[in-house]
């Protein structure tokens, strides 16, 4: 994430006349974001490492149901999780600022919240068998922040403890939503294996479909809650550095859309007809639509947002 | 040290014979008891489930005879004559009695491949047995080694990883969409055979609450006091469909019972919480249109049949990988009993070399009347100290094979050359 250079913060005007497309950069273009030191590429290389073999005992669990892979598979991703924050810890000391400033940084730190509320949600519901489904999204997202070209790194006064916060948070809310997606569509993947008398190998091992339902709202109330804490932040901050509240940028819109649509499918979860099948599937649109806020309203429409 | 096993199981003798040949725990403990009084074995254990029945033990003497005597004994403490018995019975001695109950532990001898009650059971029996000292040594490693045989087998293959029986089968499912059952709620239709089945895996996986519907209110009051539940008025459907969470019909009917109207009101009514239908009944009792419903998951018997049948061909596929654990553990316990049998064969063999020392020197002593007796003795030190060295080197060749088959051919090859009549160590 970044937000846009303040460079007169008490007007609004003024906020408005400066752009990303010019911003300061401190890496030479062409290059990776900033020159990986030793220890930058040790970390690297051990979470990849720790994810990978985490991913194959989830794999070796899902498809042989020993419980041994399953707890190798869950002690590796917490390895992999500790790895990644020092991998994200060590860029942000070389890049001398927080590890949300651009979109790779930004993806990276989604990947490793998304590893760490799965995790959560792993104890909570003891349930291992969904490891080898999100594992892999952590890892796209952990190798796509950092093998990925180089981009460019812009002087903001985004600083202070309800920015981070506002950030982090709404970063979090995005991988619970993400993780409510990939159990999303696991739930209606298993319900048309059910459904359909194609049972294999791998349905006996997977989580019973009302476990499935029961931890995608788990994950979208961790999402509901962190997004509306991050976004009543991200106002806090706004008006704290500049005095007034923007009402249209079109990200606040995305997002109380997302907020609308995650409540209905709570609500519609629990409640009324759209319990199962239709829910999954409103959760899985909703995702569509917090990805389009994640890149194109940032991208394309947002003055304030550009990275989360 | 040899083991010998008699016994007889699903394979070998029909239902009529095992019901005969089977022990009580009571009748267990004493046929144990009273086969180490007669002499007939020094360690025993009795392993008798509904499918097999069958004696493990060290004999004193050779196996064979201890066979014998066991087989005798069987027929005489079940009164069945021995010629009505000895066609079931099978026999197996030392390695292939460690194989058989490896694979028995494991699941691989079981009427229903890779089940895992026979575990429990031979766990129980060895339990039994170690407690009332019907074990020593032998038996107590060989069945410590047969429940570890089992547990690897069950964490590491898929032998008994899949429901097996057209019940279990039906109950997995319940498994798969509800999660535990033990908050959730059946409905029975009917009284079939396998609708029986169900519902006992059912009550054995703790359901909350289980309701009754037959024709016959009688009938009703019967199987609601057989299973526990709670008599629901035939054809109630409204009040009857909305509690469940799984429905288990098996009724005898030439019509559906269940039509798909009366079940689409019904998932208005619970709003569309989801329902899962088991039709047992042949012919059907479920309207199979109805399995297109939002949220009913509706499975006949054939459909459970098809998952036992793919359950099946999956646990064979594993037989092979179930088959190198047994053989591993196998040739553990006999690498085992090798070097405890070389132990107890140099003993035997140190003994014996003394006595033959002691005797030789008594016989020529008597011409060398002229020794002192402080020579003598000197004599008879180094005697031993040539007969130890002597001994020394083939004790550790013996040790240190590594080839089992080698270490034990080493151990039969000394027998025979030192030992008279094959004595036991």
């Amino acid at each position: 994430m970044e937000c846009r250079p303040f460079e007169n913060s008490k007007s609004y005007r003024a906020l408005q006349a400066t752009t990303v497309t010019q911003p300061t950069c401190r890496v030479p273009p062409g290059g990776l974001y900033f020159p990986l030191t030793n220890v930058d590429r040790l970390y690297l290389i051990l979470t990849v490492v720790a994810y990978g073999l985490s991913l194959s005992s989830y794999l070796r669990y899902l498809v042989t149901g020993k419980d041994l892979a399953g707890r190798v598979g869950t002690i590796l991703l917490a390895v992999g999780l500790c790895a990644h924050y020092f991998a994200l810890l060590e860029r942000s000391r070389g890049l001398h600022t927080v590890p949300y400033h651009d979109l790779y940084g930004s993806l990276s730190l989604f990947g490793w919240l998304l590893a760490l509320t799965y995790l959560g949600l792993e104890v909570f519901h003891r349930q291992r068998s969904v490891g080898a489904f999100v594992v892999p999204v952590v890892i796209a997202f952990f190798l796509f922040s950092h093998l990925a070209p180089a981009g460019r790194i812009v002087e903001t006064p985004a600083k202070g403890i309800a920015f981070a916060f506002h950030v982090t948070l709404s970063i979090l809310a995005y991988a619970a939503f993400a993780l409510s997606f990939v159990l999303s569509l696991i739930f209606l993947a298993e319900q048309r294996l059910l459904r359909t008398r194609h049972m294999g190998a791998v349905i006996w091992r997977l989580p019973p479909l009302e476990l499935l339902e029961r931890m995608s709202q788990s994950s979208v109330i961790v999402g509901l809650v962190t997004i509306v804490i991050g976004t009543a932040l991200g106002f806090l901050w706004v008006d704290r550095l500049q005095g007034t509240v923007l009402y249209y940028d079109p990200k606040y819109l995305a997002t109380i859309l997302v907020l609308v649509l995650y409540a209905a499918y709570l609500f519609l979860a629990r409640s009324a007809a759209w319990r199962g099948a239709r829910a999954s599937k409103l959760c899985v649109f909703n995702f569509l639509l917090v990805i389009f806020s994640f890149t194109a309203v940032n991208l394309f429409f947002s003055h304030s947002h550009r990275y989360f | 040290m040899e083991i010998v096993l008699v016994g007889l199981n699903h394979r070998t003798a029909p239902v009529e014979v095992r019901e005969r040949v089977s022990f009580t725990v009571e009748q267990a403990q004493q046929a144990a008891t009273e086969l180490r009084e007669r002499g007939i074995l020094e360690e025993t254990l009795v392993l008798s489930t509904c499918n097999r029945s069958e004696v493990y033990g060290v004999p004193p003497e050779d196996v064979r005879q201890s066979a014998g005597a066991l087989a005798t004994y069987l027929s005489s403490f079940h009164s069945v004559a021995p010629e009505a018995l000895s066609p079931s019975l099978y026999h197996h001695y030392d390695r292939e009695a460690v194989r058989h109950l490896f694979r028995v532990s494991s699941g691989l001898d079981s009427m229903l491949l890779g089940e895992a009650e026979i575990l429990g059971q031979v766990r129980e029996a060895y339990r039994m047995a170690h407690s009332n000292g019907g074990t020593g040594p032998v038996l107590n490693r060989l069945f410590q080694g047969a429940l570890e045989v089992g547990k690897r087998v069950r964490s590491e293959t898929e032998l008994g990883a899949r429901p097996m029986s057209v019940a279990s089968a039906g109950v997995k499912l319940a498994e798969r969409i509800f999660g535990k059952l033990n908050q959730r709620t059946a409905l029975v239709l009917g009284a079939g055979t396998i609708g029986e089945q169900v519902v006992s895996q059912l009550r054995d996986r703790d359901v909350a609450h289980l309701y009754v519907m037959n024709r016959s209110r009688e009938k009703a009051d019967q199987l609601a006091r057989e299973f526990g539940g709670k008599v629901i008025p035939w054809g109630e459907w409204d009040h009857a469909l909305n509690l469940p969470d799984l429905v288990v019909s098996s009724v005898s009917s030439d019509d559906p019972v269940l039509l798909r109207d009366t079940v689409k009101q019904a998932m208005a009514a619970r709003k569309n919480r989801a329902l899962l239908l088991m039709d047992l009944g042949v012919p059907r009792n479920i309207d199979p249109s109805l399995a297109d419903l939002y949220n009913v998951y509706l499975y006949n018997l054939d459909d459970l049949t098809e998952i036992v049948r793919q359950n099946r061909a999956a646990r064979e596929q594993e037989i092979p990988h179930a088959e190198d654990i047994v053989d591993e553990h196998v040739t553990k316990f006999l690498s085992w009993q090798a070097s405890v049998e070389i132990v107890g064969l140099l003993d035997v063999l140190r003994t014996r070399v003394r006595q033959e020392r002691a005797e030789f020197l008594r016989e020529r002593m008597e011409m060398l009347a002229h020794f002192k007796p402080q020579e003598r003795e000197k004599i008879e030190l180094l005697m031993d100290e040539l007969l130890e060295k002597l001994l020394m080197r083939p004790a550790e060749k013996l040790r240190g094979e590594k080839s089992l088959h080698k270490k034990i051919q080493n151990v039969d090859a000394l027998r025979d050359l030192f030992l008279k009549d094959r004595e036991k160590p």
